[in-house]
């Protein structure tokens, strides 16, 4: 089940006085349900810009992005903050939890934008899925008191308390040792498997972008499947003219 | 609704959290505010003392809303005959059913003291001015209808003279002694309070007990003309006026100036007390402004270190009017808090029992309890204030684009 779709998107940003500058250029990406993608690119790349149009932060200038079969276009503003909020579970570099909470609170914060027994509920789930991260222990540590991986692993578990259906990581390994990098990756992958979400990984860390299922390249704007250009999108009704 | 209940509920765990975590902050942005409103509450409480105070005292002279004065002389000077003008009062009052209606007449009673004669004021009064004036005893009570029947008049003396004779126990019924032509022996049946400034004994006798002791003619004859008050219901006062004005110049005759007019404290303006409102009322906004500028000046500031955080929240889900529904809230929950904590700061201050004396001057027997208008303005204000100063700092918050605030 196709999740998401992007066919030729195409961001472009006004500057003054200087033509417009292209940042995203034609690109084609299906994601499906529990799929695993890697997107890995230099500074300047795109890939925030991306990030923005995957996570419903921003519409694309032209081409067309769907969001579960739906135009995301079509969206209204509130109901596009809705949809982010259940389905889409965001993951940092600098794992932004909140100051100043405890990890609790943190992993809490999302379930303050959810209704019904989500919301009435919140102590109860965000603690399980503190426990499920292995920080059942640590419930009312301060962010500061806890480790690098640790925060992480509280991220982990704020970005899927919700059990959204798409997980965007925007370097989550980039401010972790080699091997709590590893551990983290290992425990993002293994809840994601367990809730069926689709993880889309932005990285430059070859060794954490070779964990997923497909690896792409952002180059300057252009997405490609790395080792050659991404294959077209091919839907079921075309698949009989498909060469073998 | 259920959408509703949980944003309304979610806002106000954030803002919670919000104060909770900036505690030193919020404490001392909320201090100006707290005393703002401590101060334009206890303002408006003390206004309310201040002004039972001045009511009451406008009241025990000039009478209660609306009183009218009739006063008649003659235009050369000489005394109008006291029974024309007792009997034209008689029929007024039957022909305008009038119930609270009292001569007043000032004069002066000479009094045997144990240390000797004392010249003492004398009001007399008839029975409905006790009503009319808002008379209050501290011991015994105001004349009764009976009264004007007795054999030994019935005396009301004032603390002073009350002192002056040790404080009779009024079951004992004590007497004084009225000096003048014939000495009559009148009974004290009350004693009424004096303001702090008042130092002589006074007294009310009934106008019949001046008569019986004085002829009228007697006393008109010695320039002591009785004043006539009436206490009618305000929206008739007017026509009232005209109707009386014209009888008096009827009964009385040709040279005769009568007049008749309004002596009570709200005759004079619509609200006498506007301007002291006014004034306590602008000097309490300012300093509410002040509060409401410093609340708004901390909030933009420390704005700029959670643009991180609101760009969290809104990855996860945060709606633009949530974000600003929560930072408004913010300002919200921490003002009512500091309103709260200014009210009761008000409450204390306005209750203190030196402080009501201080204003009172000892001139107010019913103390009004905390006014709840008082407090219900403050904690108005409060929120307003919440409100305005959450406004700029709220849109601020929408605008924040959220990938940059998370990713720089």
């Amino acid at each position: 089940m196709t999740l998401l779709h992007l066919a030729g998107v195409t961001r472009t940003v006004q500057l003054v006085d200087a033509p417009p500058l292209t940042i995203l250029s034609g690109v084609d990406l299906d994601v499906e349900v529990g799929d695993r993608v890697s997107i890995v690119g230099r500074s300047g790349s795109g890939k925030s810009t991306l990030l923005n149009l995957l996570g419903l932060l921003d519409n694309p200038t032209s081409g067309d992005l769907e969001f579960d079969g739906r135009p995301v276009k079509s969206f209204s503003s509130g109901e596009r903050d809705r949809v982010r909020g259940r389905d889409v579970g965001f993951i940092f570099q600098q794992f932004n939890l909140l100051q100043g909470r405890t990890a609790l609170e943190n992993v809490m914060t999302p379930l303050l934008y959810a209704q019904g027994k989500q919301f009435w509920q919140r102590a109860r789930i965000a603690t399980a899925m503190l426990e499920r991260v292995g920080l059942g222990h640590r419930l009312g540590a301060m962010p500061d008191k806890l480790s690098g991986g640790e925060q992480q692993r509280v991220a982990i578990a704020r970005s899927l308390v919700r059990g959204p259906r798409l997980i965007l990581a925007d370097e989550p390994t980039g401010a972790l040792d080699l091997e709590t990098g590893a551990d983290v990756m290992a425990l993002l992958d293994e809840v994601a498997t367990g809730s069926g979400a689709a993880l889309i990984t932005i990285t430059h860390d070859p060794a954490i972008a070779a964990l997923a299922s497909r690896h792409l390249r952002l180059d300057h704007g252009v997405l490609t499947v790395v080792g050659g250009p991404v294959a077209p999108v091919v839907r079921d009704d075309e698949l009989a003219t498909v060469p073998a | 609704m259920n959408r509703l209940l949980s944003n309304v509920v979610g806002s106000f765990v954030e803002a919670w959290q919000e104060l909770r975590i900036h505690k030193t902050r919020v404490m001392l942005s909320l201090i100006g505010v707290a005393v703002a409103v401590c101060a334009i509450t206890t303002v408006v409480g003390l206004g309310a003392v201040a002004q039972q105070s001045i009511v009451e005292q406008n009241e025990r002279s000039g009478g209660r809303s609306a009183t009218l004065s009739l006063y008649a002389g003659s235009n050369d000077g000489t005394a109008i005959d006291p029974d024309v003008m007792q009997e034209f009062w008689d029929t007024s009052l039957e022909r305008y059913s009038i119930d609270y209606a009292s001569r007043v007449l000032y004069t002066t009673q000479t009094v045997q003291f144990t240390d000797g004669a004392v010249p003492v004021q004398a009001i007399g009064v008839d029975q409905p001015y006790g009503t009319m004036h808002r008379v209050t005893l501290t011991e015994g009570e105001w004349f009764s209808v009976d009264d004007a029947e007795r054999l030994a008049p019935a005396v009301l003396v004032n603390q002073i003279f009350w002192d002056r004779l040790g404080r009779p126990d009024l079951a004992t019924h004590p007497t004084t002694t009225l000096l003048g032509a014939t000495p009559t022996t009148a009974v004290i049946t009350g004693v009424y309070p004096v303001s702090v400034w008042e130092t002589e004994p006074a007294m009310y006798l009934l106008m019949d007990t001046i008569t019986a002791l004085t002829p009228a003619d007697q006393l008109a004859a010695s320039g002591s003309t009785p004043n006539y008050e009436l206490w009618v219901p305000p929206e008739i006062s007017e026509d009232l006026i005209v109707a009386l004005q014209r009888d008096a110049q009827g009964a009385l005759g040709a040279g005769t100036n009568v007049s008749v007019s309004r002596q009570d404290y709200a005759a004079y303006n619509e609200d006498p007390f506007a301007s002291i409102k006014l004034l306590v009322g602008g000097v309490a906004g300012l300093v509410l402004l002040l509060g409401a500028l410093g609340l708004v000046n901390i909030a933009l500031v420390t704005l700029k270190q959670r643009i991180r955080e609101i760009g969290v929240r809104r990855s996860f889900g945060a709606t633009a009017g949530r974000v600003f529904f929560s930072v408004m809230m913010e300002s919200i929950v921490a003002t009512l808090v500091a309103g709260v904590v200014g009210v009761i700061g008000a409450v204390l201050i306005v209750t203190n029992p030196m402080l009501q004396e201080f204003i009172s001057q000892g001139m107010v027997t019913d103390f009004p309890p905390f006014p709840v208008e008082a407090a219900i303005l403050g904690l108005v204000c409060a929120t307003v204030v919440g409100a305005l100063a959450g406004l700029l700092p709220a849109l601020v918050a929408v605008r924040v684009k959220v990938i940059d605030a998370i990713r720089y």
